[in-house]
């Protein structure tokens, strides 16, 4: 398969280090052996597999691979990071480019993944821990898409399979703090 | 034997009767534990895809309540035991990692205490003779695929969890009940996980090709020890049928939902009627009336 690169200065470099920088991985080890591709679940159902996303970084590739569909249909399995004989840890690349990802505002975000990640932690910033029912509503009203995937919620509800009222006996105010100097933490970094 | 039991959040929400059969289990067992007053949320993967000295914080705030009760920490979430695992790891290896997860939780913590998965304490404190010689109903031979998913087994050199290709420690607990324990290729592949809502496009179709694999290696049941596994397993059948026109129609347990049946638990204790696809030819099998 063709790879094209657009090389274009400064900001290319910047992706591969900040990669490097957040991930601690030391994308040089890499000869394309495509084992991480060969156990990657997802890699038949996206564009790029994470073997020709680790060459792409090392080609210098720029923002542009912050689109990859891999990016937000990668499950975290790590079967990747568990197989390469390198020792890479290539999960690890992925998470990074999650957080570059939304750091930089890349237009695709598929499936809404970091909408739900979103909606599961603003709950365990409320309360301490998740809260399904109000994490789920929180995301069906990001979506815009209300009705999909809710035929099972009657039956759940009879089999009391989620529940109802919010978790109560957290450390709330730990979780807080927790979530308050995160953030700051994060802001003074960019 | 007394622990710190951290149930984790879906243990009183989605996966309840994985709470229930794990505390009925471990009362006929004689194991004691002890839910750490105050536990908060391990992040799980919406953390660590977000930021990493989060998904580092909220375990630790956890980590540091069982610290101060001097035992160690039993989790039966394969995700939750992952994320104490992986914290444990980045505090005790990364000093720069450690002093900011100290100031974010307000408590310096030094990756000190031990996290087990329930499963390590059946094998390694019960043992399997013990757990033998309690059972009262035997699986009559049910034959089990065993499905550890990921988050047990990977990262390896964090887990530490058996083996990380081929894993057996379910397979002994299937045996030792009268089971018989099926070797199938999908042990370890990945069922989607925290994608279940966001991607259900990909978890359906990583679902279909585990449950399939299972039935096709002869499976009537499926045992796994995983939340996120259990209801990609269990519900996304339903969703299976609909889009392949395939009806798998195999149920799938917590292996402590299993263990409780033979130890004679009653199947309402065990949570079983939580279960999407029903357990009823399983329960037939053990010969456990359903009204125990």
């Amino acid at each position: 398969m063709a790879i094209t690169i657009k090389k274009s200065s400064k900001e290319v470099e910047g992706l591969i280090r900040r990669v490097e920088e957040i991930s601690g991985v030391d994308l040089n080890l890499c000869y394309q052996c495509k084992k991480c591709t060969s156990g990657c679940p997802v890699a038949k159902m996206t564009e790029s597999p994470p073997s020709e996303i680790m060459r792409r970084l090392l080609l210098g590739a720029g923002d542009e691979l912050l689109g990859s569909d891999i990016i937000w249909a990668c499950v975290s399995c790590e079967t990747c990071s568990a197989r390469c004989p390198m020792g890479i840890e290539v999960a690890a690349v992925m998470d990074a480019l999650r957080i570059l990802a939304l750091e930089k505002k890349a237009e695709k975000q598929e499936g809404n993944v970091p909408l739900f990640n979103r909606a599961f932690l603003s709950t365990v910033r409320l309360f301490g821990r998740t809260y399904d029912i109000a994490m789920i509503a929180a995301y069906k009203l990001g979506t815009l898409k209300l009705m999909n995937d809710t035929e099972k919620f009657p039956t759940m509800l009879k089999k009391r399979k989620i529940a109802l009222l919010p978790p109560t006996g957290a450390d709330r105010k730990t979780a807080r703090r927790i979530f308050k100097k995160t953030k700051q933490n994060k802001a003074g970094k960019e | 034997m007394k622990y710190a039991y951290y149930p984790g959040c879906s243990a009183h929400s989605t996966a309840r009767d994985m709470h229930e059969s794990a505390l009925a289990v471990a009362g006929a067992l004689g194991l004691d534990l002890i839910e750490p007053a105050g536990w908060t949320c391990c992040g799980a993967t919406a953390a660590h895809q977000t930021d990493p000295v989060l998904a580092a914080s909220l375990p630790t705030a956890s980590l540091l309540k069982v610290r101060d009760m001097g035992l160690d920490m039993v989790v039966n979430c394969a995700a939750c035991y992952n994320r104490m695992k992986v914290a444990n790891h980045e505090v005790s290896t990364d000093p720069a990692m450690r002093k900011k997860v100290s100031d974010a939780v307000g408590r310096d913590y030094d990756g000190s205490v031990k996290v087990r998965h329930i499963v390590e304490v059946l094998l390694e404190d019960v043992g399997l003779d013990a757990i033998k010689n309690s059972i009262k109903q035997s699986l009559n031979g049910l034959q089990v695929a065993c499905y550890y998913g990921c988050l047990l087994v990977r990262p390896h050199e964090v887990t530490n969890f058996d083996d990380p290709e081929n894993p057996t420690s379910l397979d002994r607990l299937v045996t030792a009940m009268g089971g018989v324990s099926l070797d199938w290729p999908h042990k370890v592949e990945c069922c989607g996980g925290g994608l279940s809502m966001s991607r259900t496009d990909i978890v359906v179709s990583l679902t279909d090709s585990i449950v399939g694999m299972a039935k096709a290696a002869g499976a009537r049941c499926i045992a796994v020890s995983c939340p996120m596994c259990q209801i990609n397993l269990d519900m996304r059948q339903q969703d299976i049928e609909k889009q392949t026109g395939t009806r798998h129609d195999i149920p799938v347990l917590y292996v402590t939902q299993l263990l409780g049946l033979c130890l004679g638990i009653s199947p309402d204790r065990l949570g079983l009627k939580k279960l999407m696809v029903s357990p009823a030819s399983v329960i037939e099998k053990i010969e456990v009336h359903a009204n125990g």
